[in-house]
C-alpha cells in the first residue's frame, strides 16, 4: 500500500469533481443536476476511500501511516501522513460529506454548480488539515478552509448572512495571523517544517509560553471557547443546513485536532502552565452557554450554543493530562460531530417545510411527523449524553479524566449533564410535544426517502459508537500513549490526591498518573 | 440463560417499536408480552436455586465496552443473590403489567409504541441490576430514566405530561450529577470500576482522606455521599422527590411498573449493592438514615391530604422508599431488600387496582368523585383491600401476616435495635409514618369504595353519560377515550399547563380546596363495570404476592446465609431486632390507631375532615401544597436560570463581547462598510474560489512534475 498515494487521491477526487461542477457544459438546468450528481459521486468515492483507510490502518503499527512526501520548493513539501487520530477524523468528514450533499439536494436552488464546488473544496481543505505533515501545508489547509465556509454563509445564507460571514471572518483572521507568526518562529528555531519532527523538538520554556498562546488564539476561536464564541451562533443561524452540518461536524473539530497535534506535544510545559486558563474558560463556557441555550427562541441558535458547551468538554478532556481525559475529549469530538450534524439536519427538515426556525412556530409535531419526532428524540438523547449512544463514552471519559486532574473543574463540568438535559428536552418538548397549535406546522408531511437517507446512517453510527466505542478507541490508543509520554514530565499535580494513613499495602490502587 | 433473559425484552421492544404500525397492535402486544413471560420464567428458574442455596454468583461476559488506560469496562451480566431477587421482581411485575396493559390501553392509538417502551424499560432495568461495573449500572440507570421520560410523556399531546416528563428527567439528572462524580471519585481512589473489586478494597480505604473542591475530606464518606445523591434522585428522596408525584401523568400501568415496583427502587438497590462500601463510613450511614427517615415521614404527611388517587399512592411509594433507605442506613440491608421485594408486589397491586378503578370511572382520578364503588367493582375492591392490608402491615406475630407486616416491621425493629441515636430517630419517624400510612391507605379505601356515589359531579362521568345516555356499556365506547384523555387537561389541577412555553417545569396553581362532602352526590345513571380478564388476572396474581410474599420469604430474606455476602449483613443487628419485646408491637398498635381515625373520619362522621381542615387551615394547606417544594424550587432554580440565561445572552454575548469585539471593530473601521458592500455583489466569491482552485492546480502540477 506504500506505493499507492491514497491520501493524495482523496484530495484529488473532490478537486476534479469541483472542476467538473463549475465548468461542465450544458443548459443551466442540466448543469445544476450535473453538479448535484457529480458532487454526490465524488463524496461517495471519498467515503469509500475513507473506509479503505480505516480497514487498512494498522492500530499499534507505525505511528505515521500512508505517508507521502515530495518536495515542492524550498522547505515547503507535499508531506501527507496520518495517525489514528487523524484517520478517524478523516472518516468522520468523508462520512458526513455525502449526507450534506443529499441535504442540499432540493433546498439549494441558487447557483448550484458553485455551491457544490464550494462544498467539494471544503472537503479538500478539511481532509488536508488532517493529512498534512508539513507545517505550512497545514496552515494553507487550515486557513484555506475558511474561504469556502465564508462563501457558503455569505452567498447561500439567510437574511443576516453578510453580518454573520463578516463576524466569522474577523474572528478567525485574528487568530490565524498570530498562528502564522508562531509558525515562522518555529521553523526558524527548529530548522524544519515537518510536523512529526516538531512534535519531538524541545522549545525553551519561555518560547513555549508565547508560542502556545499564539496557537491558542487561533484554536480558541475555532473551537470555539468562551468568550470568542459569539461568531458561532450567528454563523449557524445564517448558514444553509448543510453548511451548519459541516461547520458543527467537522470545522469545529479542527481546533481540537490542533490542540492534540500542536499545543500539547510541541509545547508540553506551556500546556501544563496554561492548563488553568483552559479549565477556567471551559468552566465558564459550561455554565454560561448552557444558560444562554436555555432561553433561545431560534432552534439553530440553541443547538449552536449547546455546541459551545460540548466543546468545553473537549478542552476539559484534552487538558486533563491523562489517558481517560484525552481519549474522552477526542471521542466527544467524534460524537458531537455526528450528533450536532444530525440535529442541524433535523432543523433543516422542518425549515424546508415551514421556512422558519422560530421554536414557538412548531409544537405537537410528533402527531403528524412521527418518524421525524423519533429521529429528533434519538439525537436529542444522544446529545444529552445518554449511555448507549455516541456522546456518552466521550463525555464520561472526559469528565472522569478531568476529575483525576481537578475535582473543581470536574464539579463544574458535570453540571453540564443537568443543564444539557434541561435545554435540549425543553427544546424537544416545545417542538414535538403538546397540542398542535399551528395549522401549518400540523400539516407538515413526515420524512421523505431522501431525508431518511440522511438521518438513518447517522443514527446507526451514533448507536454503534455508543454500544461499541472500542472501534473508535482502538486506533487512537497508541497515539494517546505516545502523547502522554511526551506530556508526562510536566503534568501538573492533581487536587484530588489520596492520602492513606500508614497503610502502604494499598498503594497499588492509587488511580492517578 | 441470563443473556436470553436480559436481551429478549430488548429484542421484543425493537420488534414492536420499529415494526409499529406495519405489524399492528396484536402482533406487537403478543411479542412483547410473550417475551416478558419467558424472561419471567427464566428469572424464577435462576432465583429458586439461590433460595435453596445451591447456586452461586457468576458473571457472563458479553462485549467490550470502554477500555481507556486503567479503565476497563465490559458489557457483562452479573448474577448473585441480590440480582436474583431483583430479576424476579422486575420480570414478574413487568410481565403482569404487560398483560394488564392489554386491557387498560385497549383503546389507545399507539399501543405498539407503548409496549415497546415498556419492554425497553424492562431491558434497561435488567441491565442495571446485572451490572458488574458502576458504568454499566449507570447505563441502566440512565436507560430507565429514558424509558420513564418516554412513558410519562406517552400522552405527549397533554402539556402536563410533557412538563412532568422533563421534570422527571432533569431532577434525576441532578441525582446523576452526584452519581457521576461518585463514579469518577471511585475510579480515582480504587483504580477500577468493577464492583466486586471496589467492595473488596473498600475496607482498606477507611480512614484515608482525599482532596475535594479544595478541602480534605474522608474518602469513603465523600464517595458514598456522592453515590447516594444519585440514589436520592432515582428513588425520590426528600429534596429530589418532586418529580415522582408529577410522574403520575403517565398511564397507570407505567406508574405501577416504573414508579412503584422497580425503577424507583434502583436507589435502594444501589445502596445495598454497594453496602460494603457504605458500612466503611459511619457518617454516610447516618446521612442515609436521616434522609430515609425524614422522607418516610414527610411523604406520608402529604399523602393524607391528596385527593388524586394516584398521587396518594405516589406519596405512599415515596414514603415506603424512605423506610428502605433508613433500613439500609442502620445496617439492615437484608430488611431493606426484603421490603423492596414485598413492596414491589403490594404497591404494583395498589396502582393497578387504582388503574382498574380509573378505568371503570372513565379516567376520573379524583377520589372526591368516587364513593360506594365496592358494589360495582367487587373484585377490584377485594384485591385493593388485600394491598392495603399488606401495606399497613396487618398480622399477628407467630401466626400469619400480610406482606408489609414482615418487611416493614423488620425495618422499624432494626432501627430501634441498632441502638444509635439516629436509629432511635428513624424508629420514631418510622412508627409515626406507619400511623399515617394506615390512615391514608384506609382513607383511600373508604373514599373510593364506601359511602354514597358522588360521581355525578365528575366531568369525566358527565362526559361519558352525556355521550351515551343510559348506555350501561359506556366503557366499551372506544372512540370516546382519546377525547377523555385530552379532556383530562381541562380538569382541575392541570388547567395551568395550557401554555407550554411557560417556564414552569410542572408546578401547579391553587388546588381545589373542596372536601369530598361538598361534592354533589348521585350517579347520573352511570354504572361502573369491572375490568376485563387481562386486567383482573394480574390483580389476582399480585394479590397473592401481597398476601403471602412476606410470610413465605421472611425467614430467607432476613437470614444472612441467603445473601452469600452480596449485601453487608450484621447478625448482631438481626439478633437484637428479634429481642425487642413489647416495643416490637408499636407498628401494629399505630396501624390500628390509623385505621380507627380513618374509620371515624370517613365512615362514622364524615364532617370531621372538613372541620379539621378548617381548624388547622395552615397545616392543611401546607400539606395540600406538598410542603411548597415545587414553588420553592421554581423560585430558586427555574426562574433564576431563565433570568440569568437571558441576562448573559443580551448583556454578556450581545452587550459586551460583540459590542467591544467584532461590532466595535466594524464601527471603528469605516472601510468595513464599504468592503461589505462590495462583497455583497457576490462575484468576489467566485474570484476567490477560482483563485483557490488555481492554487491547488499549481500545487498538483508542482507535485507531479
Amino acid at each position: 500500500m506504500s506505493g499507492f498515494p491514497i491520501l493524495s487521491i482523496m484530495l484529488a477526487v473532490p478537486f476534479l469533481g469541483a472542476l467538473w461542477c463549475l465548468f461542465a457544459p450544458g443548459s443551466a438546468e442540466s448543469r445544476d443536476q450535473n453538479a448535484r450528481v457529480t458532487a454526490l459521486a465524488a463524496t461517495l468515492i471519498d467515503f469509500a476511500l475513507g473506509i479503505v483507510l480505516w480497514v487498512q490502518y494498522v492500530p499499534g503499527g507505525p505511528r505515521w501511516q500512508f505517508v507521502e512526501n515530495s518536495n515542492l520548493f524550498g522547505k515547503f513539501s507535499w508531506a501527507l501522513g496520518i495517525d489514528g487520530i487523524a484517520m478517524l477524523l478523516i472518516v468522520l468528514s468523508v462520512f458526513l460529506m455525502p449526507i450534506c450533499i443529499l441535504a442540499s439536494w432540493k433546498s439549494i436552488t441558487k447557483r448550484v454548480p458553485l455551491y457544490m464546488a464550494t462544498f467539494l473544496v471544503t472537503e479538500i481543505m478539511m481532509l488536508g488539515v488532517f493529512m498534512a505533515q508539513d507545517l505550512y501545508l497545514f496552515y494553507v489547509f487550515f486557513e484555506g478552509g475558511l474561504i469556502p465556509m465564508y462563501m457558503t454563509i455569505g452567498i447561500w445564507g439567510g437574511a443576516r448572512r453578510i453580518y454573520a460571514s463578516y463576524k466569522f471572518f474577523l474572528y478567525t483572521l485574528l487568530g490565524s495571523v498570530l498562528m502564522l507568526i508562531a509558525m515562522l518562529y518555529m521553523t526558524q528555531h527548529a530548522g524544519t517544517t515537518s510536523i512529526p519532527q516538531l512534535m519531538a523538538y524541545n522549545f525553551t520554556s519561555q518560547a513555549q509560553t508565547w508560542l502556545w498562546l499564539c496557537f491558542f488564539a487561533s484554536f480558541a476561536v475555532k473551537m470555539p471557547m468562551w468568550p470568542v464564541h459569539t461568531w458561532l451562533p450567528d454563523a449557524h443561524v445564517e448558514a444553509p443546513t448543510a453548511g451548519s452540518v459541516i461547520l458543527a461536524g467537522v470545522l469545529l473539530k479542527l481546533a481540537g485536532y490542533g490542540f492534540i497535534r500542536f499545543s500539547l506535544p510541541m509545547f508540553p510545559e506551556a500546556s501544563a502552565h496554561w492548563m488553568w486558563l483552559v479549565f477556567a474558560l471551559s468552566m465558564i463556557a459550561t455554565v454560561y452557554t448552557a444558560l444562554v441555550a436555555l432561553v433561545q427562541k431560534d432552534m439553530k441558535k440553541l443547538i449552536a450554543y449547546s455546541s459551545v458547551a460540548h466543546m468545553a468538554l473537549v478542552t476539559f478532556g484534552l487538558f486533563a493530562f491523562n489517558q481517560q481525559g484525552i481519549e474522552g475529549g477526542f471521542l466527544v469530538m467524534l460524537g458531537h460531530g455526528l450528533v450536532s450534524g444530525a440535529l442541524f439536519l433535523c432543523v433543516g427538515v422542518v425549515y424546508d417545510r415551514l421556512h422558519t426556525r422560530e421554536i414557538s412556530r412548531y409544537g405537537g409535531i410528533a402527531d403528524n411527523m412521527p418518524a421525524y419526532a423519533t429521529f429528533f428524540l434519538f439525537f436529542t438523547m444522544a446529545s444529552v449524553g445518554l449511555p448507549g449512544l455516541s456522546n456518552f463514552p466521550g463525555e464520561f471519559l472526559s469528565m472522569m479524566g478531568t476529575y483525576e486532574q481537578s475535582s473543581w473543574a470536574a464539579f463544574i463540568a458535570v453540571t453540564g449533564i443537568i443543564t444539557g438535559a434541561a435545554y435540549m428536552l425543553y427544546l424537544y418538548r416545545r417542538i414535538a410535544f403538546g397540542p398542535r397549535k399551528n395549522a401549518d406546522a400540523a400539516a407538515m408531511p413526515d420524512l421523505e426517502p431522501r431525508e431518511w437517507l440522511t438521518l438513518a446512517p447517522i443514527a446507526l453510527a451514533v448507536l454503534w459508537m455508543g454500544v461499541y466505542p472500542e472501534s473508535f478507541l482502538k486506533p487512537i490508543r497508541g497515539d494517546v500513549v505516545l502523547l502522554l509520554e511526551r506530556l508526562h514530565p510536566t503534568a501538573p499535580a492533581s487536587d484530588a490526591a489520596l492520602k492513606i494513613p500508614h497503610k502502604p499495602a494499598a498503594a497499588a490502587v492509587a488511580g492517578e498518573h | 440463560m441470563i443473556q436470553l433473559l436480559v436481551f429478549l425484552p430488548l429484542l421484543c421492544s425493537a420488534i414492536a417499536g420499529l415494526g409499529n404500525r406495519f405489524i399492528g397492535n396484536t402482533v406487537a402486544k403478543t411479542v412483547t408480552t410473550a417475551g416478558l413471560f419467558v424472561s419471567c420464567a427464566i428469572a424464577w428458574s435462576i432465583f429458586i436455586p439461590f433460595l435453596q442455596g445451591t447456586s452461586h454468583a457468576y458473571v457472563a461476559n458479553v462485549l467490550t465496552f470502554i477500555h481507556s488506560g486503567d479503565l476497563k469496562v465490559d458489557w457483562a451480566l452479573r448474577v448473585d443473590s441480590l440480582t436474583a431477587v431483583m430479576l424476579v421482581v422486575i420480570t414478574s411485575v413487568s410481565a403482569l403489567v404487560h398483560l394488564y396493559s392489554w386491557g387498560y390501553m385497549a383503546e389507545d392509538d399507539s399501543q405498539p409504541r407503548f409496549f415497546a417502551y415498556l419492554s425497553l424499560f424492562t431491558f434497561m432495568m435488567l441491565m442495571l441490576v446485572t451490572a458488574n461495573t458502576l458504568i454499566q449500572m449507570f447505563f441502566g440507570w440512565e436507560g430507565v430514566g429514558l424509558a420513564s421520560y418516554l412513558l410519562i410523556g406517552f400522552w405527549y399531546y397533554k402539556p402536563s405530561a410533557g412538563a412532568a416528563a422533563i421534570k422527571a428527567f432533569v431532577v434525576n439528572r441532578v441525582g446523576d450529577f452526584g452519581f457521576s462524580l461518585g463514579i469518577f471519585g471511585t475510579f480515582l481512589v480504587f483504580g477500577t470500576v468493577q464492583i466486586p473489586e471496589i467492595l473488596a478494597a473498600a475496607p482498606h480505604m477507611a480512614g484515608s482522606t482525599i482532596g475535594f473542591l479544595g478541602y480534605r475530606v474522608d474518602t469513603m464518606t465523600l464517595l458514598c455521599l456522592l453515590l447516594f445523591i444519585g440514589a436520592m434522585g432515582k428513588s425520590a428522596q426528600l429534596g429530589l422527590h418532586t418529580w415522582l408525584p408529577d410522574a403520575m401523568e403517565g398511564p397507570t400501568p407505567v406508574s405501577a411498573l416504573i414508579h412503584a415496583a422497580t425503577m424507583v427502587t434502583a436507589g435502594v438497590f444501589m445502596v445495598c449493592r454497594l453496602s460494603p462500601m457504605f458500612v466503611t463510613s459511619p457518617t454516610a450511614m447516618t446521612v442515609v438514615t436521616v434522609i430515609g427517615a425524614c422522607t418516610c415521614f414527610f411523604a406520608a404527611t402529604i399523602g393524607t391530604t391528596q385527593t388524586d388517587i394516584k398521587r396518594v399512592i405516589a406519596y405512599s411509594t415515596c414514603s415506603q422508599l424512605g423506610y428502605m433507605f433508613f433500613a439500609a442506613g442502620v445496617g439492615a440491608f437484608g430488611a431493606a431488600m426484603f421490603h423492596l421485594f414485598t413492596h414491589a408486589f403490594f404497591k404494583a397491586l395498589l396502582f393497578l387496582s387504582a388503574g382498574s378503578v380509573i378505568h371503570a370511572m372513565h379516567h376520573e382520578q379524583d377520589m372526591r368523585y368516587y364513593g360506594g364503588l365496592r358494589k360495582h367493582i367487587k373484585l377490584t375492591f377485594w384485591v385493593m383491600v388485600a394491598g392495603t392490608l399488606a401495606i399497613t402491615g396487618v398480622g399477628l406475630e407467630g401466626v400469619f401476616g400480610f406482606a408489609g407486616f414482615y418487611s416493614k416491621d423488620a425495618i422499624i425493629s432494626s432501627a430501634l435495635a441498632s441502638g444509635t441515636e439516629v436509629g432511635g430517630f428513624a424508629w420514631f419517624m418510622g412508627v409515626f409514618a406507619a400511623l399515617l400510612t394506615s390512615f391514608y391507605s384506609w382513607r383511600l379505601i373508604f373514599l373510593t369504595f364506601f359511602g354514597k356515589p358522588r360521581w355525578a359531579a365528575s366531568e369525566h362521568i358527565q362526559h361519558a353519560a352525556h355521550a351515551h345516555g343510559h348506555d350501561d356499556h359506556a366503557h366499551d365506547a372506544h372512540a370516546d377515550h382519546a377525547v377523555a384523555h385530552a379532556a383530562h387537561d381541562d380538569h382541575g389541577h392541570d388547567a395551568h399547563h395550557a401554555e407550554p412555553d411557560a417556564e414552569d417545569a410542572g408546578h401547579e396553581p391553587k388546588p381545589d380546596m373542596r372536601g369530598f362532602t361538598e361534592v354533589e352526590h348521585g350517579t347520573l345513571d352511570y354504572h361502573p363495570h369491572e375490568s376485563p380478564w387481562t386486567m383482573t388476572v394480574p390483580l389476582l396474581v399480585l394479590s397473592l404476592g401481597a398476601v403471602f410474599a412476606g410470610w413465605a420469604f421472611a425467614p430467607t430474606f432476613l437470614n444472612g446465609s441467603f445473601w452469600q455476602g452480596s449485601v453487608a449483613y450484621s447478625p448482631e443487628l438481626h439478633e437484637a431486632s428479634e429481642k425487642l419485646g413489647a416495643w416490637a408491637l408499636a407498628p401494629s398498635i399505630v396501624m390500628l390507631i390509623g385505621f380507627a381515625i380513618a374509620w371515624f373520619a370517613y365512615i362514622r362522621d364524615t364532617s370531621i375532615p372538613g372541620r379539621f381542615a378548617a381548624t388547622f387551615r395552615g397545616l392543611y394547606v401546607f400539606l395540600l401544597r406538598k410542603w411548597y417544594f415545587d414553588e420553592l424550587y421554581d423560585l430558586i432554580f427555574v426562574r433564576p436560570a431563565f433570568a440569568i440565561g437571558r441576562f448573559l445572552w443580551h448583556k454578556g454575548d450581545e452587550g459586551t463581547i460583540d459590542r467591544f469585539g467584532p461590532d466595535g471593530i466594524a464601527k471603528l473601521a469605516v472601510v468595513g462598510n464599504r468592503i461589505t458592500a462590495r462583497v455583497q455583489s457576490g462575484y468576489v466569491y467566485t474570484y476567490a474560489l477560482v483563485m483557490l482552485l488555481g492554487l491547488a492546480g499549481v500545487a498538483t502540477w508542482a507535485m507531479t512534475r
